[in-house]
């Protein structure tokens, strides 16, 4: 399913896809990019489209975007999400970025802004933290003004990948006897500041994406406050609703469900008794995933036309998310006695793994999907945010 | 037809709680998957000297003629504790299958080392190719004087890189998917041409693929009668499905308490989890889902011991509704733990992958769903 492009479109649609088969490096082509890169690997494609100007396709001219129009973008993000390549890091990108450059001032800008383009500096996220989870106004960790400092105090969690991170933008709370929303700061905190402890937290899946941060009487300049103190709500929700927008993840699926069939067609013959119950599940998967592609279209083509999408980020959070999980759940079945198996971490290990190929990443996919309807908003938060947002309940 | 369990299989249950609880906490377990050989001889040997091992095999083979509900009591509390050695492996397939097709001699030879928890066994029935089906067998076995000389593949046995013996189906005769012509040997894991290349589970066990380069092994160690090895697997496999099932609802059970206890405990914005009426009616799914599991199991487990006619069936049936069940409660269990859920320090990701694994050994819900219903 396509949009219906003018020439100019179609054109860029053709570069965009030939500077994709000729410069994604073959070497980020392993069997889970999420967890079997190093940092340096991860990094390598997002310098070449820092180098092509294409690093940040939602950023303004000014700070460095390529000034797409909404559709170039959205051609932008389907071909490289249909092409498999790995999305450069969102938290600095997709989410700090557009902060600092919407509510940060002229030195902030100025000192952050290139370092994120380049890839020079990896950002890791500190909103959750282990009694805040869904409800994120209810943040503890403290900042307390010091001369020209803060000094912060508090534990984040489930920060993803802060075990290369530089920089932590951080939730915290700057006024204890205001309501919660209303007493929480935006704060820039450099990793390497004494006081930064990262712990990893591994994942039933084995894999290290995620970890705790301590911060002990961390001092951090008063100059790293983004906007106002005690505004830091305001911003923090602009950036979820960036961070939402992104799930629909119809490339993604779209790849793992051709992976599936392939899968189906060569394990399961078509005297198993499990053959029918797979054509029909993925013809249903299917479905599921070409009704929220047309919905993703249906509302590019309204926000082209300068209608406000509302929270069609929650709708595609909650579908895109339960698709991928049910692709997965379903490769995991297709490989039948093989998913016993799971790879080890390090995976560099180079240990054992039986069956085909393809079946390899089955378990641990199936493993670590289960994150993505707690994630970024549980799916229940997202279906209390339709049902007041849309539906007025 | 809720089960009342005799004194003797009280006391059994309540042996197996207390050992359970004293000595094989969490932490414990933690600690005997983290070892090299991924299981607890130790606690092995206690399992033994509580009887467990001797507990479903009759007395005339010297058990202590528990049977299947013996059975289904160990796995329970097993399923409750992730316990991780090989007791089903050992007893309840390889046990299952020497009492039940072995010979007088056979039974005579094997089973006391089983029963005293001296050897430990497991079934490699599986091939890269056959899912779940017995019947697909392209492991040969020829006759040579008195020996049978084995070649060929076996899959994703768990168990073997720990097993004294193993049990392995291979053709004697026929086509690769015909029912008839598959026959059960028994192989010291030790045999010369027995390569095995060994890798670690979902579930924290070991497991290994088997490559079988002419394996020689005596005539007298076929198991049952030539040929007909596959109507000895499906009987090994309703005793399976129902030790399986067993062990499913002990640890469906813990999901539940543990995310009931932390939907109490755990609060977002200022009040507990387990007020938000679309978390109560997910945990009001769970308990229906949970409850409805013990039936059937205890059902099943019932009709083995009683040998009705129509256990095959019943079985099929057990493991897709349980199966189904389960993989809801462990998805839901994660999913209301939140963030807790998928990390490995707590338990509950623990019994989720638990769950995976039983939901794929002896065939996965969706095939047994289809099993049941060509047998309707």
């Amino acid at each position: 399913m396509e949009l219906n492009l003018s020439s100019e479109e179609a054109a860029f649609q053709d570069e965009v896809r030939a500077f994709i088969a000729a410069n994604y490096p073959a070497e980020m082509r392993v069997p889970n990019p999420e967890t079997d890169l190093s940092k340096e690997q991860m990094l390598l494609w997002h310098r070449i489209l820092h180098q092509k100007g294409w690093i940040a396709p939602l950023w303004p001219k000014e700070y460095g975007g390529p000034g797409w129009s909404i559709t170039q973008r959205f051609i932008f993000e389907q071909e490289t999400s249909r092409a498999g390549t790995l999305p450069p890091l969102a938290f600095s990108v997709t989410m700090v970025g557009p902060v600092i450059y919407t509510f940060g001032n002229d030195a902030q800008k100025q000192k952050f802004l290139p370092r994120i383009l380049s890839g020079e500096d990896w950002w890791c996220q500190g909103y959750s933290e282990p009694g805040s989870g869904s409800d994120l106004a209810s943040v503890r960790t403290k900042a307390v003004r010091d001369g020209d400092h803060y000094i912060v105090n508090g534990h984040k969690t489930w920060t993803t990948l802060a075990q290369h991170a530089d920089w932590i933008f951080c939730l915290v709370r700057t006024d204890p006897s205001a309501k919660p929303q209303a007493g929480i700061s935006f704060l820039l905190i450099d990793m390497k500041s004494p006081g930064v402890t990262v712990r990893p937290i591994i994942t039933i899946d084995g894999s290290h994406e995620v970890n705790d941060v301590f911060l002990e009487d961390v001092r951090v300049p008063a100059e790293n406050l983004i906007g106002k103190e005690n505004k830091g709500w305001t911003y923090a929700k602009f950036l979820l609703g960036n961070e939402r927008t992104s799930m629909a993840g119809i490339g993604r699926s779209t790849r793992y469900l051709k992976r599936l069939k392939h899968i189906v067609k060569t394990e399961v013959g078509e005297d198993d008794p499990n053959f029918g119950e797979f054509i029909k599940e993925i013809a249903r998967v299917e479905l599921d995933v070409l009704a929220l592609e047309a919905t993703e279209l249906r509302i590019v083509a309204q926000m082209s036309r300068g209608i406000d999408p509302g929270p069609a980020a929650s709708l595609f959070k909650i579908r895109g998310t339960e698709i991928f999980q049910r692709i997965t759940d379903l490769t995991h079945q297709a490989i039948g006695n093989y998913g016993l198996a799971i790879r080890e971490h390090p995976v560099s290990g180079n240990r054992f793994m039986p069956g085909p190929d393809y079946g390899h990443t089955a378990t641990e996919k199936y493993l670590n999907s289960r994150k993505l309807s707690i994630y970024g908003g549980s799916n229940e938060i997202q279906r209390n945010i339709i049902a007041k947002a849309v539906l007025g309940l | 037809m809720d089960i009342q369990l005799t004194e003797e299989q009280e006391l059994l249950r309540s042996s197996i709680q207390r050992f359970l609880r004293e000595q094989y906490g969490f932490d414990e377990r933690r600690k005997i998957v983290a070892t090299d050989e991924g299981w607890s001889r130790k606690h092995w040997s206690a399992f033994a000297e509580l009887g467990l091992c001797a507990a479903p095999f009759r007395e005339s083979s010297g058990g202590l003629g528990g049977g299947s509900l013996a059975t289904m009591i160990v796995m329970q509390e097993f399923g409750r504790n992730l316990v991780v050695e090989p007791y089903f492996e050992t007893v309840v397939l390889a046990g299952g299958l020497i009492e039940e097709a072995g010979s007088p001699e056979q039974r005579q030879a094997f089973l006391p080392d089983i029963m005293d928890g001296s050897a430990i066994w497991t079934l490699a029935w599986a091939e890269g190719k056959s899912r779940y089906d017995f019947n697909n067998v392209v492991t040969t076995a020829r006759r040579e004087g008195d020996h049978f000389v084995l070649s060929g593949s076996k899959a994703a046995v768990i168990g073997a890189p720990w097993a004294d013996r193993l049990i392995v189906s291979a053709r004697t005769s026929g086509d690769p998917r015909d029912r008839a012509g598959v026959s059960l040997f028994v192989l010291d894991r030790h045999s010369p041409n027995l390569h095995l290349q060994s890798f670690k589970t979902i579930d924290g066990r070991r497991a290994a693929e088997l490559t079988l380069g002419d394996v020689r092994v005596l005539a007298s160690q076929m198991l049952g009668a030539e040929g007909e090895g596959v109507a000895a697997l499906e009987a090994c496999r309703d005793r399976a499905i129902a030790a399986l099932c067993a062990e499913a609802v002990g640890a469906m059970s813990m999901l539940n308490s543990t995310t009931l206890e932390y939907s109490k405990t755990r609060k977002q914005f200022g009040t507990a989890l387990g007020t938000f009426q679309v978390l109560q009616h997910r945990m009001v799914d769970m308990f229906v889902a949970l409850e409805e599991s013990v039936s059937l199991m205890q059902h099943l487990n019932l009709s083995l011991a009683a040998r009705e006619p129509n256990g095959s069936k019943l079985a099929s049936g057990a493991k897709s509704k349980v199966g189904y069940a389960a993989r809801f409660v462990a998805e839901q269990a994660v999913q209301l733990h939140g963030g807790m859920g998928m990390s490995d320090e707590l338990d509950v990701g623990h019994y989720f992958k638990r769950i995976s694994s039983i939901n794929i050994q002896f065939g996965d819900p969706a095939y047994h769903l289809m099993r049941y219903a060509q047998q309707s």
